[in-house]
């Protein structure tokens, strides 16, 4: 470890480490990226097509490994740990022994991070963390995402719903909802469920 | 004790039907435990949230298990294997056209590993010769098995796995389609893996891995060691429940129940049929071809499977050593025998000490019986290894 290896001592990129993000995900791909540049790593790739992925790591030859949780070839990164003829440099995940919390706040993001052999820790530990927040704000964005899906979802189920109650009660639209509403209040249930059991219940009594 | 909560991480392999129907079939509940099972799609997730306690329990590849506990290739987290999910269930298949291929070179037999593998190696030679790009074999892991199983049968004739062929990591449910688009020429994968690239017209079986090793741990149940320490009674209770789901999975009348668990979205999620041939251990070797049986393909509770061994885990430790992942030291032997605790396992079912497991346990086809006691001697009689250092 002591002794600097001569070709990667010479590499002009001492600053910017070279950065590889694996991630089926473009967009999630892309707000890494866009983080990874504001934050003054300029030497960011990305690859998104799976298909012989060691060849195209090899070919990037990165220092620097980020690959999503959910990518099942996480498991053809290992191959990179293990001292062979097609290996060409040694790599390490990085795990910071020391801080057992910062490698659970990473799986909890779903994220992992491996390295080659000698860069120093603290030159990764800031790429990391900005990693490990661009990764929760994705999932924050996917979970926003999705509420307001239902929500639309739900909006349609009420907007049925009422349809029937108009019809079945001969009741204006204004005291169909409300008639809706009160009715979810008191069963202490959402008013989406409600109208769900309305659609249901008209479904099986036609 | 009851209802006490446990994560338990798992790979949809037909391996993991003791997890599976522990749950499903209310046995983990019997014993107390509310266990939630965990879909994951990568062993180094698997290891990982064991490691850092997000799993409390996890279906795990036996060499992963000893290399976490060495240190090796990753942290050093020691593992505690209480309890082996199975024996066996791997195999070997290659594309119609290596199996062409390798059916030109073959003097002998093609059920006869030793025969297959001296096949390889001349046609090795002869793609050599003609300027061809190395043959490439896909497995699972570099601590698995099937890394082990390939490199064992292909040496045996002669080739040597890391200067004559290219060996290279592929999901599980990758494989099949690295076969269909020629990535890979064939590979070593669990169930229900092969019958699908069998059933889909692309690969042909070329051995099960009994033909290979007759007895060979693969699946293990582990836990993390000071949390086993901490609490012997819910490892008792998570062997008793597997152990059961076990005696149930290889019950003849209960295959078809089982193949319907198994093929559940959220568990396996493949074919009840070809579950069902795994299970039976009647599996078609190409397209077409009547069914080949075999008793021990993959055992769950028979011939002793679900008690580790740990002279199963010192063969393990004596193929890491061999293909240049470990350096051998007796100390590290010790640490990768004591992984395996058949003492924990015999005290949860009550079960007075089995006679420590003497003579070959392993049953290769090739080379001497497996001495734990001497593995630098027995590694010397294996003319292609590449020992450390």
């Amino acid at each position: 470890m002591g002794s600097p290896q001569g070709t990667r001592a010479a590499m002009p990129n001492e600053s910017s480490p070279k950065i590889v993000i694996v991630d089926e995900s473009p967009i999630r791909a892309a707000i890494l990226e866009e983080g990874l540049r504001e934050a003054g790593y300029i030497d960011v790739q990305h690859i998104h097509q799976m298909h012989n992925l060691l060849a195209r790591i090899y070919a990037l030859d990165p220092d620097v490994i980020l690959i999503d949780l959910e990518n099942p070839s996480r498991d053809v990164l290992e191959q990179m740990f293990q001292v062979s003829r097609a290996v060409r440099r040694p790599v390490a995940m990085f795990v910071d022994q020391s801080d057992s919390e910062s490698a659970r706040a990473s799986v909890d993001a779903g994220v992992s991070s491996y390295i080659v052999d000698g860069l120093k820790k603290e030159r990764i530990k800031p790429i990391l963390d900005l990693c490990i927040s661009r990764f929760n704000a994705f999932s924050k964005l996917q979970d926003e995402l999705e509420r307001t899906k239902s929500a639309l979802e739900d909006r349609k189920i009420i907007d049925r719903a009422k349809g029937l109650v108009m019809k079945l009660k001969g009741l204006t639209e204004e005291e169909a909802y409300v008639l809706m509403r009160s009715t979810a209040m008191r069963e202490k249930k959402k008013i989406g469920d409600i109208a769900q059991s309305i659609i249901t219940a008209a479904e099986l009594l036609k | 004790m009851t209802g006490q909560s446990l994560h338990i991480g798992f790979i949809p392999l037909i391996d993991a039907a003791s997890l599976i129907v522990a749950v499903d079939k209310g046995f983990a509940k019997d014993e107390g435990l509310d266990v939630t099972l965990v879909r994951e799609v990568s062993w180094s997730n698997v290891r990982d949230k064991l490691n850092i306690g997000l799993f409390d329990a996890a279906h795990l590849l036996a060499p992963v298990a000893i290399a976490s506990s060495l240190g090796l290739g990753h942290v050093k987290v020691p593992i505690m294997v209480p309890f082996t999910l199975n024996l066996n269930g791997n195999a070997i298949t290659v594309s119609p056209a290596l199996h062409a291929q390798m059916s030109e070179h073959l003097q002998g037999d093609i059920t006869d590993p030793l025969a297959t593998a001296q096949a390889l190696a001349r046609l090795v030679a002869a793609r050599r010769r003609r300027g061809e790009p190395a043959l490439i074999f896909g497995m699972t892991f570099p601590y698995s098995t099937h890394n082990y199983q390939l490199r064992f049968w292909m040496a045996a004739g002669g080739v040597d796995p890391d200067e004559d062929v290219q060996l290279v990591v592929l999901p599980p449910p990758f494989m099949v389609g690295s076969l269909t688009s020629g990535l890979v020429d064939g590979f070593c994968v669990g169930a229900p893996w092969n019958a699908v690239a069998v059933d889909r017209g692309i690969g042909r079986i070329l051995h099960f891995g009994p033909d290979i090793l007759q007895s060979a741990v693969e699946k293990v149940l582990a836990v993390r060691g000071h949390w086993a320490e901490e609490r012997p009674d819910t490892v008792a209770a998570l062997i008793r429940a597997h152990q059961k789901a076990a005696e149930f999975i290889e019950e003849p009348g209960n295959r078809d129940e089982v193949s319907a668990l198994l093929a559940r979205p959220d568990r396996v999620d493949a074919d009840a049929g070809i579950i069902r041939t795994v299970l039976e251990g009647r599996l078609v070797q190409a397209k077409g071809a009547s069914p080949r049986a075999s008793s021990n393909f993959i055992s769950f509770a028979g011939n002793g499977a679900a008690r580790p061994e740990p002279t199963q885990a010192a063969w393990l430790y004596a193929q890491m050593v061999r293909w240049g992942q470990a350096p051998f030291s007796a100390e590290a032997l010790r640490t990768a025998e004591a992984v395996f605790r058949p003492d924990i396992y015999d005290a949860a079912l009550g079960l007075t000490a089995a006679p420590a497991v003497t003579g070959d346990a392993i049953g290769a086809f090739a080379g001497p019986p497996f001495d734990p006691g001497n593995i630098a001697a027995h590694l010397a009689s294996f003319e292609i290894a590449h020992l450390k250092g």
